[in-house]
């Protein structure tokens, strides 16, 4: 999903920057006030950001034959709540994009809205819809960063779609050409996505549970009551 | 070995499986570069769609080779993995330390049962 250094013409570039940058605002500031209430979730906030790290890092081989890379948003969503995820997931491309020519500084404002943006949101929406309705906490994690991942593919189509339409078939030749790279190719590692997020949640759970607990992951309504009654006895 | 222990070796064996089956498969043989990255392809689809399009802004530090581009994705992959190893090794002891902490005083209060200790 890194559009390379250069390759949005400027007027989009500017335009996705502008369009990111308050979101990455509102998340810094998220972020602090996160610290400074809660000093004992710092860790698990750079644990957060290490998954990102790390699973932006693994270039996966995909059925379409080509090579991409899930993106690790999806865990700290579901954790933190998106506007955190747009500050650590700018860190991570911004870390891309200076030291690995990875990315770039010009398409920064595109990037963080496809990674460090929709994929959080979209994967929180899912996860807290699920929730709802009284899904399995393990399933709604799956499906959660399933399409944290999965939606951070389709708006880069999207962004490359609105800035080089086809000639001929226009914007909508060029999404399917530009989706057919990147969706395609990003649906099992969307799935692995999935599956490593379940099983670092899994892990939480065996080590962090009162954080879990305070952080609304843990607990639904229903069974939030009867924990109360097993505490209360 | 647990039960969840075993869950948790299954989810990475998927995981992995779903890595090797497109190589195993050979889903590449298609390619004439196979397994390149999709990033590198958009690129390559965005000179088919616009043949005149010049980036306008090159990377202000490209690593110099692919050798040195590999190691700082080690460099990256190594950090996020020795941050999360940190955590999980934390929490790990110091829930066994809580462990044996109140098992230590299971054992000192039992013999003289006095309820002051207890508390």
């Amino acid at each position: 999903m890194h559009i390379a250094e250069g390759f949005l013409p400027p007027a989009h570039a500017v335009a996705w920057g502008v369009a990111s940058a308050p979101f990455v605002v509102h998340g810094v500031r998220s972020l602090t006030r996160e610290v400074r209430e809660h000093p004992e979730s710092t860790l698990l906030l750079g644990a957060s950001g290490a998954f990102t790290f790390v699973l932006s890092a693994l270039k996966l081989p995909s059925v379409t034959g080509s090579c991409s890379h899930p993106t690790g948003t999806g865990l700290g969503a579901i954790l933190f709540r998106p506007p955190i995820m747009a500050v650590l997931g700018t860190i991570t491309l911004l870390f891309q994009a200076l030291l690995l020519a990875h990315g770039g500084l010009t398409t920064l404002g595109a990037n963080v809205f496809s990674m460090a943006i929709v994929g959080p949101w979209a994967g929180y929406a899912i996860y807290k819809l699920l929730r709802r309705y009284d899904v399995p906490l393990m399933v709604a994690v799956f499906f959660g960063a399933f399409f944290a991942d999965l939606s951070t593919y389709c708006v880069t189509s999207v962004q490359l779609a609105l800035a080089f339409p086809d000639p001929s078939s226009g914007f909508l030749g060029a999404l399917g050409k530009f989706g057919s790279i990147f969706a395609v190719t990003q649906i099992p590692l969307a799935v692995s996505e999935g599956l490593l997020t379940v099983l670092v949640m899994r892990l939480l759970v065996q080590s962090s549970k009162g954080e879990l607990t305070r952080l609304g992951v843990l607990l639904t309504k229903k069974q939030s009551a009867t924990e109360t009654e097993a505490v209360a006895r | 070995m647990s039960k969840n222990t075993k869950i948790n070796i299954l989810l990475l064996l998927v995981v992995a499986a779903l890595a090797v089956l497109p190589l195993a498969l050979g889903l590449g043989d298609h390619k004439e570069e196979p397994f390149t990255g999709s990033d590198g392809e958009a690129e390559t689809a965005i000179t088919e769609i616009k043949p005149d399009y010049e980036p306008w802004f090159s990377p202000l530090y490209e690593p110099p080779s692919g050798e040195i581009e590999s190691a700082l994705f080690s460099l990256q992959a190594a950090l996020g993995a020795g941050v999360l190893a940190y955590y999980f090794g934390l929490h790990r002891g110091r829930r066994q330390g809580e462990q044996r902490a109140l098992a230590q005083r299971e054992t000192e209060a039992a013999p003289d049962e006095s309820p002051a200790e207890r508390a």
